[in-house]
């Protein structure tokens, strides 16, 4: 290895450990979870009613915040598996990154789902009485089998890290040697071991692509299979599985620009990258803008009776502030304002995609609520709190529980595990 | 080697998945079938074997019935009894409405009226097509009934039910504490249960005694035609006059519920035609709003 390598790998593995910084950062979101924690229990004493929800609009933040989660996992199947196959050399030093937040969001949206449940202790009845013909239990499998194939994604390609991280790493504490030294199933980087993973890690990246395409499908056909106005859509899976590359993406130049700054990368998280990433949120943004405009131009074209309804309080009614907000600013002004090079640079880009990803977050509210807002048949003869759904605090503090758990998963792989793959950033670098 | 054995085990995943779906299906049409098994195998563990006697019966419905229900709205005036008759039965909160009576209005110029909407019973229900753990289910004599003791509370069937004929216990029930100790009736749907389902079940319970059900026993315009689509023969719940149900839906011009959804609902209306009582001032408001609310 020449001095430039050395240099390098020491930059990568530098991060590694559980600073000061750390050790705040993860105080504050214990006390934080545990905040969260505490409306669960309340929830779970007094029961649903101590959220918005009632019998009209009977499914709110909760699974809004769970299509939000399964969408953003899918990242890593576009990076590491769509990017990786095709040989598109420039995005994998991102594949970890992309993994690592996939495996984080696919991991907690099955406790996402569960605060929904208004019987949690339930929760086995779906092994022990699972009906195969409801989309639930695919989506369970599915999900459960994407975490599993995430998992191996992370893990196998990072073993020839973690045996560095064995090899050069020995001030760390004894137990942390110990899992660098059981996770690096002794890898010794010789020619046989190479073979194996190379062709694991190939298996699993084709693997990955039905699984992936799978759990935002089921996910949106949740919703598409029954007859409501504003989820009775042939094309709710592209739907959903475009829009969940364009949160996704936002998440990965999020992640890159926050560890980039925090754990000086500016050497390896390059301009250049930050480029390439931003062209590829324009790319599946406008495939998502595509979709958007099938998805609502042809029902507005026909203004069936139900749609109608539906419709008026999106564009000019209750809904009309959050639709063209989201529309406008997590959508159109992103791709317009990153046509241009300047604004793909780390700080605009990372702003842009803050403002992606929050819009993700409100589009999935808009397109669960809305549309339980106007059933086919009138609301009447209930309390005014039936008719119009307001999530209460209980509910805010249940559903920013999971996005803490997922800050703390990407913070505790990151400090443990190089968040770029030191062989491929050698490989880029000798290009 | 390798992909012959990926190739394999996703055959074998695909098969198994449709030979339980196909499984259960046979379950389904053989329920009586597996029953007669198990009472002479006892040391055949099946699910059925778990549940209690009344879950039993209750799941399998009244043998020979297919029951049916026609609702005569020239006749509603609105009097709300059969809404208060179902609620106390039930023990429901006066917000939970298993029967209840809508303002309805098609469009602009066409009259308002009321309508007593129950859960239609549908033979191809959307409710139960999506249930993840089999605790809303369709019986033989078409009832479709929930089972608290079996429910998540994940309401996919609130979300696909078009008729929105389901609630929820959103907190602990009405009677929850006077009830704790009732043996659960699962045509009763009692005691309701924190964190599950309910919904219009017929009155199976009555159905099972030969009564009518709450709602149409405690009519008192004679909205309510109940009887046995095989028999072709309905009551009335008021007058206890019987008809042929034939007849009835013929002369009458009845029709059902949003019938391009393909659910098939067991509910019959009959049109609001020369009604005899007009719809109240108010009323008719509501009922208007909610036309501009489609056409604004």
């Amino acid at each position: 290895m020449n001095v430039a390598n050395e240099k390098m790998v020491h930059d990568l593995l530098k991060p590694i450990g559980y600073g000061k910084g750390f050790l705040i950062w993860m105080s504050f979101l214990t006390v934080a979870l545990i905040a969260c924690l505490y409306a669960y229990t309340i929830q779970l004493k007094v029961g649903l009613g101590v959220t918005g929800l009632r019998d009209y609009v009977s499914w709110g933040i909760y699974i809004a915040n769970f299509v939000f989660f399964v969408a953003t996992s899918l990242i890593g199947m576009l990076i590491s598996a769509v990017l990786g196959l095709t040989q598109i050399k420039w995005a994998s030093p991102l594949a970890r990154i992309a993994e690592i937040i996939s495996l984080a969001f696919a991991a907690v949206a099955g406790l996402v789902i569960i605060s929904d449940m208004g019987r949690p202790d339930r929760f086995t009845y779906l092994f022990l009485y699972g009906r195969i013909q409801s989309p639930i239990i695919w989506d369970v499998t599915v999900v459960t089998t994407y975490v599993v194939i995430s998992t191996l994604l992370l893990y196998l390609p990072m073993i020839p890290d973690i045996a560095l991280c064995r090899d050069r790493l020995t001030h760390v504490p004894k137990w942390q040697r110990k899992l660098y030294e059981i996770l690096a199933v002794n890898w010794q980087n010789n020619e046989q071991q190479q073979r194996i993973i190379r062709q694991g890690v190939k298996t699993l990246l084709i693997l990955i692509i039905p699984v992936a395409l799978a759990i935002h499908t089921v996910t949106s056909w949740l919703f598409a299979v029954t007859h409501r106005p504003g989820w009775d859509s042939t094309i709710f899976g592209p739907y959903f599985v475009t829009g969940a590359f364009v949160s996704g993406t936002a998440a990965v130049i999020i992640a890159m620009y926050v560890f980039r700054k925090i754990y000086h990368l500016e050497q390896y998280i390059t301009f250049d990258l930050f480029d390439k990433v931003g062209k590829l949120l324009v790319l599946v943004s406008l495939v998502y803008l595509y979709f958007n405009i099938n998805e609502y131009l042809v029902p507005v074209y026909k203004m069936k009776h139900a749609d109608a309804a539906h419709l008026h309080e999106l564009f000019q009614g209750r809904f009309a502030i959050l639709y063209w907000s989201v529309q406008l600013g997590g959508l159109l002004v992103p791709i317009i304002l990153l046509l241009f090079k300047p604004m793909r640079k780390p700080l605009p880009l990372f702003v842009v995609a803050i403002f992606v990803i929050i819009g993700a977050w409100f589009k999935r509210y808009l397109i669960v609520i809305p549309t339980m807002q106007h059933p086919f048949l009138p609301i009447q003869n209930v309390p005014i709190e039936y008719q119009i759904y307001k999530p209460t605090l209980i509910e805010v503090a249940i559903t920013i529980a999971p996005i803490i758990l997922v800050l703390m998963i990407i913070t505790i792989l990151s400090k443990t595990f190089p968040v770029l793959p030191v062989q491929e950033v050698e490989s880029h670098e000798d290009n | 080697m390798q992909q012959l054995a990926l190739w394999s085990g996703g055959t074998v995943l695909a098969g198994g998945a449709v030979a339980s779906a196909l499984h259960y299906e046979h379950k389904k049409k053989g329920a009586a079938h597996i029953k007669e098994i198990a009472d002479h195998v006892h040391q055949l563990k099946i699910n059925e074997e778990a549940l209690s006697e009344l879950q039993r019966r209750g799941r399998e419905g009244i043998p020979g019935k297919r029951w049916i229900w026609v609702i005569d709205l020239a006749k509603c005036k609105n009097a709300r009894r059969c809404m208060s008759a179902c609620q106390q039965a039930h023990h429901l909160r006066p917000e939970q409405s298993h029967m209840n009576v809508l303002v309805m209005q098609a469009s602009e110029h066409t009259p308002a009226y009321y309508m007593p909407k129950p859960c239609q019973h549908c033979d191809n229900p959307p409710c139960v097509s999506v249930c993840p753990v089999d605790a809303t289910f369709k019986r033989q004599d078409g009832v479709v009934l929930i089972d608290n003791q079996r429910c998540i509370g994940c309401r996919f069937c609130i979300a696909a039910c078009p008729y929105n004929a389901r609630m929820f216990n959103w907190i602990e029930p009405l009677y929850a504490k006077e009830d704790a100790n009732m043996e659960y009736n699962v045509e009763l749907n009692l005691p309701q249960r924190k964190g599950t389902i309910t919904k219009c079940l017929m009155s199976a319970d009555r159905l099972r005694e030969g009564k009518l059900p709450y709602c149409v026993s405690a009519c008192p315009n004679g909205v309510y035609w109940f009887g046995d689509e095989n028999e072709d023969v309905v009551t009335n719940g008021t007058t206890h006059e019987t008809m042929r149900l034939s007849e009835l839906l013929e002369k009458n011009g009845a029709y059902q519920l949003m019938p391009e959804l393909g659910t098939k609902p067991r509910v019959y209306y009959l049109p609001p035609k020369d009604r005899s009582m007009p719809v109240k001032e108010e009323d008719k408001k509501i009922a208007n709003e909610y036309v501009h609310h489609f056409e604004s």
